[in-house]
Order: structure tokens, then sequence, then C-alpha cells
């Protein structure tokens, strides 16, 4: 999403708004220099060749049941999703990846690595005005999958071992198409560099996905099971949605971190994401900090805006929860009905064996046929709701609580510029006592320190400014992502549901002769 | 809870196709019903020209015990030892239904006002639905017996019909209940040492064919039938859980001041309509594949019962043979062991005879209610999905217009 967040195209870009930020500034002025000597890209993120092809990323959660009809499903919703300009349909190809895990693990690795090359870069002659006031942005061409988890290892030692294949024309990757090997702990890393670095100054940083002792040590234990299978899967899934946010984020996509762990093919291990590591028991005390503070620290708002966005954001949280606790239970009862019309299935045929009536014995073995197709449908159909709607919920609450620390950072930073101004205040009435006394000496170390701290109080002051600045803009770029991260997800997920209906009026068109034919 | 049956057939779900033989002369039906604390009240409608009654048109107001009372009658009588007797009504049991709707009243604070209403709403439902299920077992079997040439003609059953006074048939106390669980320890014991008694050869391959095909038949079915229902209570649960997913869908959507505001309101509405769709579906499986195998296992179970009769009566005949061997041999006693053996003969016979016809009219009874309740299922199905499809499409171009 870039929109307001323009990724500086020429060297014209405002540098002024890199200098600012304290730890970033080195970072976004090499970028703007590496952007500067490539003169072939006006934009940092050229526009992809229009030979990407609509279809290839709408079909996935549906290859799981081909059938013709489904072309002119998935045609309709890339072509909705495209939103305003017909100019955009070829970015947008690359958007609905997102949120979206397709229904079943093994058809979603081929065809993923076989889509669309973007290696011919075909730049659009567009202006910056354009860029900026594109109210989708999708100027990023940058297509991330995660595939082919593989175990590492063994026993307590072992890991699983993502790929993680990047597909680009952006110039800030040596090459168009590469792939590296990632573990989850490496997720975890660089999430937590993108953080430090990050978070404070007001950007909403994408969570990694959580941790899982016990699903993943089943999976170390070797448990060749469906229950560590679907949670390699669940996890792969996840992990892939979580790139894909992170590469969408315009300030983030240019941090050198994040390109190392694309590309590099060695990446020095993160030991410091291990729960039970110094750095992770000072993070839960850290943790444990920030609560009390942020019970203590009574913010003068004078921007009404934020209070809203705060109250907004709560409520958000609140029914998210809600809706995910329902989805969930939704599953398990689709799950639960699979089963059981697998059971029917099995004693229907059992029942039209003993039947000694010819064709009603032929019918009830069609009947068997019948429900178990159904229970096939019914399992691909928790999947979907699963990995389309829960997940989205799932992720989007933790990606509240993200915005939620962000404005607690602000509040942080509102807090230094006061604790500043006291202090000088303080220090001004030093001065004051020091002049009274006339001691020349202790006159001067105070204005000195005056001097100081009204550095520190200007300081804080911009300092707030900035993250609040960065922060209305992040909450814009976060909302408009959010409502199209939800649009497509329900479309997506309804036409899941559609396809279950038409397959189950098919079953039943084919049985209903049978019964029929009973004589 | 009152629930009250309306009279007409078109309200009560016919779940069993009945044979009623196009016979005018004895019309039974049930045209009320009344559901009170803990027991229900039938109002049976007798409409007939047969001389035996003494108006045309009358009713009487049975429960449940009284018709069980009918039920075992006709089991002890010797007269009909050669039929299949119409397996009794199930108990009414509105227990579980009740402890729901109990459980919704003590109430769970985090639900919102319209959720308790809808699933208020979705009991009541439940609980009407066990109500009519409920008429229509008992009306069925008063049904088969009406129609039955030999049955309808039965004493008792006039008098279940006519008989405007309480039949002060109590419920079975304990004692007798236990007693009746006895009964068919001793009836499966006795099956069995029968069966494996020597010398005791099945003549007729029609029988033998039947015992080995009720046999494997009766439990495949009570199989299906159990696994049906847990089906259809799976398709509830997951009808029920679009309440609460629609009720936080309609919050999310109050809440939000973009776009994504009318999509959740849409898909709020979406899913309460497509749960609506889908406790059809439940109940449909439930009246036409549940409840059909529920009533082909207890026919079954029936249709069994006649074979151990006619078993036992063969068993009778082959002693009398014996009995009367020996009495030759001895020389003594001879012509009361002749006459005895003649009558196990003649009741083996005709016993044998009328079984054939009666196998003969369950296997077509099965035949075509399997036919048209499989029809119907079918039907049903289709109907719900295409409703579906129709729902899900118009909601997928509504929010596909939006900007």
């Amino acid at each position: 999403m870039a929109a307001e967040r323009e990724p500086p195209p020429l060297g014209d870009a405002k540098p002024t708004d890199f200098e600012e930020l304290e730890d970033g500034e080195d970072l976004f002025t090499s970028t703007v220099s590496t952007l500067e000597s490539s003169p072939s890209s006006p934009e940092p993120a050229s526009l992809p060749a229009e030979d990407v092809s609509t279809n290839s990323n709408g079909p996935r959660p549906a290859e799981v049941v081909l059938d013709d009809d489904r072309e002119d499903l998935f045609a309709e919703a890339t072509e909705e999703v495209s939103l305003d300009s017909p100019e955009r349909e070829p970015i947008l190809s690359s958007e609905p990846s997102p949120a979206v895990t397709p229904v079943t693990p093994t058809t979603l690795i081929a065809p993923r690595i076989e889509s669309k090359s973007m290696s011919a870069p075909v730049i659009f002659d567009r202006s910056r005005e354009e860029i900026e006031e594109e109210a989708n942005g999708d100027v990023f061409d940058i297509e991330i999958g995660v595939s082919d988890p593989e175990k590492v290892g063994d026993g307590m030692n072992a890991y699983m071992a993502y790929r993680v294949t990047t597909k680009t024309s952006l110039s800030m990757f040596s090459k168009s198409e590469f792939s590296v090997k990632r573990r989850f702990s490496d997720f975890l890393g660089l999430h937590s560099k993108l953080a430090s670095k990050y978070l404070h100054v007001g950007y909403i940083v994408p969570p990694a996905p959580e941790k899982s002792i016990v699903g993943m040590t089943k999976v170390k234990v070797g448990k060749e099971d469906s229950s560590s299978t679907e949670f390699v899967e669940k996890r792969r899934a996840a992990l892939e949605r979580y790139l894909q946010r992170t590469v969408k984020h315009p300030t983030l996509l240019q941090d050198p971190d994040l390109r190392q762990f694309l590309e590099s093919s060695e990446l020095p291990r993160a030991v410091n994401t291990q729960a039970l590591s110094g750095a992770g028991i000072l993070r839960m005390v850290n943790k444990a900090a920030d609560a009390v503070n942020k019970m203590t620290i009574k913010m003068n708002e004078s921007d009404a805006w934020f209070e809203e966005k705060q109250q907004q954001f709560e409520n958000l949280d609140q029914q998210l929860r809600k809706l995910h606790a329902s989805v969930e239970a939704l599953v398990c009862h689709r799950k639960e009905l699979s089963a059981n019309t697998a059971a029917f299935a099995k004693s229907a045929a059992m029942l039209g064996n003993s039947e000694d009536h010819t064709a009603l014995s032929r019918a009830l073995s069609q009947l068997a046929e019948v429900e178990e197709k159904i229970d096939q449908l019914h399992q691909e159909q928790a999947f979907a709701d699963f990995y389309m709607f829960s997940e989205l919920l799932s992720d989007y609450i933790r990606l509240i609580a993200a915005v939620k620390g962000v404005f607690d950072h602000r509040m942080k930073c509102w807090q230094k510029w006061e604790d500043a101004q006291i202090t000088l205040l303080k220090k001004r009435e030093i001065e004051a006592k020091m002049m009274v006394a006339n001691k020349p000496d202790k006159i001067q170390q105070a204005k000195n320190e005056i001097r100081e701290w009204e550095a520190k109080v200007q300081q804080g002051e911009r300092d707030f400014e900035q993250i609040s600045k960065t922060i209305r803009k992040e909450v814009g770029r976060f909302e408009k992502e959010r409502v199209k991260d939800f649009k497509t997800v329900i479309i997506k997920y309804l036409e899941s549901l559609v396809q279950t209906q038409q397959q189950l009026i098919k079953y039943w068109e084919a049985f209903l002769p049978e019964a029929k034919a009973i004589a | 809870m009152e629930g009250r049956q309306e009279a007409g057939k078109e309200s009560k779900p016919s779940s069993v196709s009945v044979d009623l033989q196009g016979d005018s002369s004895l019309q039974v039906e049930i045209s009320d019903a009344v559901s009170e604390r803990d027991k229900v009240k039938f109002t049976v409608q007798t409409k007939s020209c047969l001389p035996h009654f003494a108006q045309t048109e009358f009713s009487v107001v049975r429960q449940h015990e009284e018709f069980i009372w009918l039920h075992d009658a006709y089991v002890e009588n010797e007269e009909y030892a050669g039929l299949i007797i119409p397996p009794a009504p199930p108990r009414p049991d509105f227990e579980a239904s009740r402890e729901k709707l109990q459980k919704l009243g003590e109430g769970d604070s985090s639900i919102t006002r319209e959720e308790f209403a809808k699933m208020k709403q979705e009991l009541e439902a439940e609980y009407l639905a066990i109500f009519k299920k409920t008429v229509a077992m008992h009306e069925v079997f008063l049904q088969r017996l009406a129609a039955h040439p030999t049955l309808r003609r039965d004493h008792n059953f006039f008098v279940f019909l006519e008989y405007g006074q309480d039949l002060s048939v109590r419920g079975k106390n304990r004692k007798e209940l236990l007693g009746g669980f006895l009964r068919n320890i001793v009836k499966s014991a006795d099956e069995a040492l029968i069966t494996s008694m020597s010398g005791l050869k099945e003549v007729d391959d029609f029988f033998e064919h039947e015992r080995t095909f009720l046999l494997e038949y009766h439990s495949r079915i009570r199989d299906a039938c159990l696994r049906a229902d847990r089906v259809m209570h799976s398709h509830k649960c997951l009808a029920d859980d679009y309440i609460p997913i629609s009720a936080a869908l309609n919050s999310l959507g109050t809440q939000e001041v973009n776009q994504l505001k009318t999509s959740f309101l849409k898909l709020a509405e979406l899913f309460e309509r497509l749960r609506k769709l889908e406790g059809r579906v439940a109940s449909d499986e439930d009246l036409k594949l549940s409840d059909m195998l529920r009533y082909y296992m207890r026919d079954s179970q029936a249709a069994k019962d006649l074979l151990y009769r006619r078993l036992r009566a063969l068993a009778d005949y082959e002693n009398a043979n014996k009995a009367l061997d020996k009495a030759r041999t001895r020389n003594r006693e001879v012509r009361t062991a002749e006459s005895h053996q003649q009558l196990c003969c003649q009741r083996f016979e005709s016993l044998s005879d009328s079984a054939k016809q009666e196998l003969m009219d369950f296997k077509s009874r099965r035949v075509s209610s399997f036919r048209k309740n499989l029809i119907e299922l079918a039907e049903l199905e289709l109907k719900h999905a295409k409703a579906s499809t129709l729902l899900l499409r118009n909601t997928l171009v509504a929010l596909k217009g939006e900007p």
C-alpha cells in the first residue's frame, strides 16, 4: 500500500522525510541513492508487464475441483478486485494472494512457482502525481511464496525449513527471481529486527506468526499424522501471508534486513527469538513494564483523531475476536459433519449390499457414493472456512495488536517530550537560583544544561509530531489495506460456498434418476 | 410447554408411506394432539361405515400407554402369530429439547438479544418438529392396523377406537418393564436353541433366505439409522453456528465507518438466511432418511419376530412328530398324539402361508417407501442447494458491485 507514503521515485523526492527518522536515516539515503543511480526505473517499483495473467492467483483456492464454470467466476473476481482504472489489472493480480491461502496445500505448491514471470519489466510512464493519487497504491511489483516445508535434522534439534521464493522486477534486488531456505526462527528474527527499527517511530510492522511449542514438538518427534501435516501447512500459509504483508509496506520493503532475508543464501541464526533465551525473558519483562506504564501515562490528547481511532480499534478488536471464536466453532462442526457423513456413507453401502431388491440395492449403493463425495466436499469447505475466513480474522487480531502498540509508542514519545519540558523547567529554576546566589561557574553550567534541555524539548516535540504524522499515514494505509483484504477474502470465501453448493446440485441431480429407477 | 397439532393431513410429515389399499371402510387419523407437561394427548378420529360401530364418525382421546397396550395385545394374541405386527410408536420424548430450552433460559449474558431470540426460535421449531413426528408415528401405527384385513377386525382395536373412557392402562411399572426385558432375553435364547436343534431343518428355501436376509438387514439398517442421526445432528450444529457469526458480523458492520460497513451487514444477512436453509436441510434429512430408516428398523424387527414365531411353531410341530412316533412305538395315547400333531401341523402351515404373504408385503412396502423417500430427499436437497446458490450469488453480485 503506497499511497501517501510514496517511495521517492527520483532525486526530487523529499529527503527531509527520511532525515527526521533517527535510525532509518542511513537506510533511506542509501536507498535513494540506489534509485538515483538506476535511471532505467523511474519508480522503485516498476509496474509489471501487462502479460501478467489475471487468472493465476485466482483459481488456486478452487483448483481442487476443476470445472469450466470456474474460469468465469474468477475472471470476475480479479476484475472486480481491480477497482477503478483498467490499467491496474496487471498489477492487482498480485493482490489477491496476501490474505488468501489456497484450499489444498498440494495444489498450491505447483502452480505458485510456475506462475507469471515478471522478468520483463515494462515501465509505465507515470508521473509521480499519478502514483500519489493512487488510492490503491499497488505500485510494488513483488511476489513472495513460501513453500516446500522440509524437515531438517532429527529429534529435538530438528526444524522445518521453508523455501521462500521471490519474484520481482524491482531493481533493488539483484535478480528477478530467486529463492532461499529459511526456518521459522529466521522469520521471527526478521520481525524482531523490523520491529525494533520501525515500531517506535509509528510504523505498523506486521506481526510474525505465533510460536507453538506443542505443534512443533509433534513435528520434531516425527509424528507423520494428519495433525502435524496440518500444523505445518497452517504455519507455511501464515508465514507466506506474513511476508506478503511485510513487503507490501513501502517503507519496510526498503529495509536492508528484509532484503537480506529474501536474498542471501546464508542468514545468521536469530537466537534471540527463543522463548526461554535471555532476550526472550527480557522481552517479557519489558512487556510487563510497558503494561504498567500505559496505565500511569495520562496524556493530554490534543488531537481527537487519535482518541477516536484508538477507540475504533479497540471495538474492532473485540468484535473480531468474537467472530473468530464463532468461526472456529463452525470449522469444528463442519469437520464433524464430514466425519459423520463418511460413516453414514459406509453404513449405507453395507445396507445396499444386504438389500435383496436389486434396484433398491443399487440405489442405496449410489446413495452411499453420493454421501462419500459430499463428505469430501465438507472437508474442502472446512479448509476454506479455516484458511480463508478464520485465519484472516486471527491475522487481523494480531495486526490490530500491532496498531495498538504503535499508539502506545506515541504516548511514550509524548511522555518523553513532557518529561523533557519538566526537566527544562527545573534547569531554569536552578539557573535562577544560581543567579541569586551569584555563583558564576554554576551559572554557566546551568546555562549549558538549559541549552541541552531546550534542544531535547525541541527534539521531543519534533519526534512527537513526526510519530503522530507517521501514525496518521500508517493508519490510513492500514485501513485501506484492511478494506481490500476483507473484501477480497469475503468474496473468495463466498465463492467457495457457491462451489460447494454447485457440487451438491451435481451430485443430487445424478442420484435422482437412480432413486426414480427403483421399481 | 403447549403444542397443538392442527387437524388436516397436509401439516403432518408423512415420513413413511403406508399401503392403505384404498379401502375407505375404516379410516383412522389423529386429528388433534396436545402436549402437556409430561404427556401427549392424541385425539383419534375414526370414520367408518362398518356395522360394528355405533356411529359413523367418532373420536376419543388416547395417550401413549394406551397405544402400547394395544400393540402388546396384538403381539400376545396367538391368532396373529402369522402376521407382522406393526411396530409400536416410540414414546414421545421431549426431554432433550426441554433441557436445551431450560439451559437457554438460564442464560449466557454474552449473547445479544437478537441471538437469544433466534436460538429460542430454533429450539421452539425443534420442539414442534419432535411433536409433529410423534403424532405421525402414532398415526401410522393405527393406519396400518386399519388397513390390514385381519388386524382391523380385532376387538381390542375397536375398543381402542371407540371406548369413550380412559382405558385404565397405566404405564408399565418397573416389574413389568423388567418382565418385558426378561421375556426378550428368553425369546432370543429360545430362538438360539431352536435353530441349533438338530433335526430342525428349514424346509422352505424362501424362509431360509428371509431369515439370513433379515438378520443382516436389521443390524445394518440399525447402524445406518444411528449414523444418519449423527449426520443430522452435525448439520443442526452447523446451522446453529451461523447465529453467533451473523450477530458478530452485524456488530462489526454497525461499527464500521468505511466501505466494509455494507459488506459486513450484507454478510450478516446472508448467514442468517443460510442458517435457515441449513436448518431445513437438516430437518429434511431427518424426516426422509433417519425417520425412514428408523421405521424400517422397527418393521424389520417385527418381521424377525414373525419368523421366530414360525420357527417356534415348526419346533412344536417337530416335537409333536417325535411324540407321535414315540406314542406309536409304545402304542399309548396314539390318538391324542395324532390330534396334537395334526394341530401343530395345521398351525405351522397356516402360519407359514400367512408369513410368506406378510414378508412379501413387507418387501414391497419397504421398496416403495424407500423409493418415495429417497426421491423426496434428493428433490429437497436439490431445492435447498439451488436456493443457497441463488442467495450466495446475489450477495456476491451486491458485494462486487460496491466501490
